[in-house]
């Protein structure tokens, strides 16, 4: 088994004519977690989007388990062991917190109701499974994704976002989720908050006008010039923009 | 749910299916008719709600699947002169043949296109009736021969016997659909219902779902269309015709649609109101008017809707 679950070369991503991405290389390790990070506007949902196919490239192939997926829909990576959690909060927000979970779970098969009540509780909802995910709060709701998330034993997570909106304290419970899952799958995270960031990740891809700027352990990034000047505005020839 | 909640659910459509089995041997002759012809109906509604009420299909066309299963059948008796059991596959069958065809196309768009598309369809098949007036007698259409109204020795046309074929065709759909909003295909379709994009996500191909679940409705549908020609005697144009595809959707959303018993509660309810308003006055269609706009207005979500709102929240 190869030590690289999923890589990109050269994947690109026009749209009538704006270079959302251009020409990204990528490598995901088994059993990292990756940080994908940079401004607004970077096109860190553009390539996420077309990893978990829900965008076609331009241009560009994009290899999973050692597979060529790039013309695959969707629901055939997700077989094929990639989840994804919405950046935009995407329940089912009618049904249970049980039957949300459920959903993902029993595509695989064997014992559903353990496997839900396992990922609700380590998402700290477990007594939560029986109300209507429209009517939890926020960030509940975004913690209720990432146990739909859970459920589906993906060897690849990927999670748009998961922090948006939660509480400090919920934050904390999320970093001490995601240590615990970085030993069974490889988690992607697109990330804002630069504390989870900083403490999660193995390594970090930031990404700025739709290219690769750094690549590196936080520690890296954190001393990068460039990356300095891309998120600050500060020391570069571009400090207006 | 809780074991206990679901055995409760149960009962009470057990108990439904029991309670119109004992009134076949205690209703005057008028309501005994009026019944067998709502059951039928309503299986035709049971239908039509596991794509509408179940899976968020919302089709104008319906009303192809109903003929197609009322054709199917009286055809088969009318020119080769088969017998009940084997003119009610055929219509089923053509039934689930023709949602088949038309869901490979018309699930190609989705919402305001999905109705227009589906409205079109039904069109083209009633047209399509009329145009082969020699074989289908196209406008006055025709009345089913004796020879496919009788079922091992037993002549539909029968009160007793019509009623209780109604009831078995009716239970049937009823626990058949019970049981698949309840197994894990149902669930899949509440979650395409739900949000589509996000059930493609948890890895489920919902084109093929989505077609799955509309050729059980047509199927079911026609099953409803086959029955009614061979019990009732009388195949035409005007049960392919688009009323009656709006007579499905009114039905399930009166009683509730996304739910297992709405679809038999609105036809009843609607027919019976219809019943009672002729006998008030000749302008029945004006309270019947009335009392739709009330309903629509306290109880959006069906009878049936409003009481799992109110009371019954794990009904299904």
């Amino acid at each position: 088994m190869s030590d690289v679950i999923l890589s990109t070369k050269g994947l690109s991503k026009s749209f009538d004519g704006l270079r959302a991405n251009h020409d990204i290389n990528f490598a995901l390790h088994r059993h990292e977690v990756h940080a994908l990070i940079g401004p607004n506007g970077a096109g860190k949902t553009t390539f996420v989007s077309m990893l978990i196919g829900r965008l076609r490239p331009t241009s560009g192939v994009i290899t999973f388990e050692g597979r060529d997926v790039t013309r695959l829909g969707a629901q055939a990576r997700v077989q094929a062991g990639m989840a994804y959690t919405f950046q935009i909060t995407s329940v089912f927000a009618k049904l249970s917190c049980h039957e949300n979970v459920a959903l993902a779970a029993r595509r695989l098969g064997g014992d559903v109701e353990a496997e839900v009540a396992s990922a609700l509780s380590r998402v700290g909802l477990g007594a939560r499974a029986g109300e209507i995910a429209g009517d939890l709060s926020y960030g509940h709701q975004r913690l209720l994704e990432i146990a739909m998330g859970l459920a589906q034993r993906p060897a690849l997570l990927i999670l748009d976002e998961p922090t948006q909106g939660l509480a400090e304290s919920e934050i904390a419970g999320f970093k001490a989720l995601i240590r615990g899952l970085a030993t069974e799958t490889t988690i992607l995270l697109i990330e804002h908050n630069m504390s989870v960031v900083m403490e999660l990740a193995d390594r970090i891809t930031v990404l700025n006008f739709g290219e690769v700027l750094a690549q590196g352990t936080p520690q890296e990034i954190h001393q990068s010039a460039e990356v300095q000047s891309a998120y600050l505005g500060t020391g570069g020839d571009d400090a207006e923009h | 749910m809780r074991g206990k909640t679901w055995g409760a659910v149960v009962a009470l459509h057990l108990g439904l299916v029991a309670v119109l089995f004992a009134l076949n041997f205690v209703l005057p002759v008028y309501h005994q008719g009026v019944l067998a012809r709502v059951m039928v109906l309503a299986v035709y509604a049971i239908g039509y709600n596991i794509a509408f009420g179940y899976t968020g299909l919302l089709s104008l066309g319906h009303a192809m699947f109903f003929g197609a299963g009322l054709y199917g059948a009286g055809l088969m008796g009318l020119h080769f002169g088969m017998s009940a059991l084997p003119a009610w596959l055929v219509g089923t069958g053509a039934g689930a043949l023709l949602a088949l065809v038309v869901g490979a196309l018309a699930l190609r768009t989705a919402g305001v296109s999905f109705m227009i598309v589906t409205l079109m369809f039904a069109q083209a098949v009633y047209l399509t009736i009329l145009y082969f007036g020699d074989i289908t007698h196209g406008d006055d259409g025709f009345v089913v021969p004796g020879v496919s109204r009788t079922l091992a020795g037993i002549d539909l046309s029968q009160q007793h016997p019509r009623y209780l074929v109604g009831w078995v065709l009716f239970s049937a759909a009823l626990l058949f659909s019970l049981w698949l909003v309840r197994a894990p295909f149902g669930r899949v379709l509440v979650a395409i219902r739900e949000n589509e994009e996000r059930a493609r996500l948890l890895g489920y191909d919902t084109g093929r779902r989505k077609l799955g679940a509309l050729v059980i409705s047509g199927a079911i549908s026609a099953a409803s269309g086959a029955a009614y020609g061979l019990l009732f005697g009388y195949v035409g144009a005007s049960f392919a015709g688009v009323q009656y595809s709006i007579f499905a959707l009114l039905w399930v959303l009166l009683g509730g649609a996304g739910t297992v018993l709405g679809p038999f509660v609105g036809t009843l309810f609607m027919f019976y109101l219809i019943d009672l308003a002729t006998g008030v006055t000749d302008a029945y269609m004006l309270i019947a008017g009335v009392v739709l706009v009330g309903l629509t207005l306290f109880a959006p979500q069906g009878i049936v809707g409003e009481v799992r709102r109110r009371l019954w929240r794990d009904l299904p």
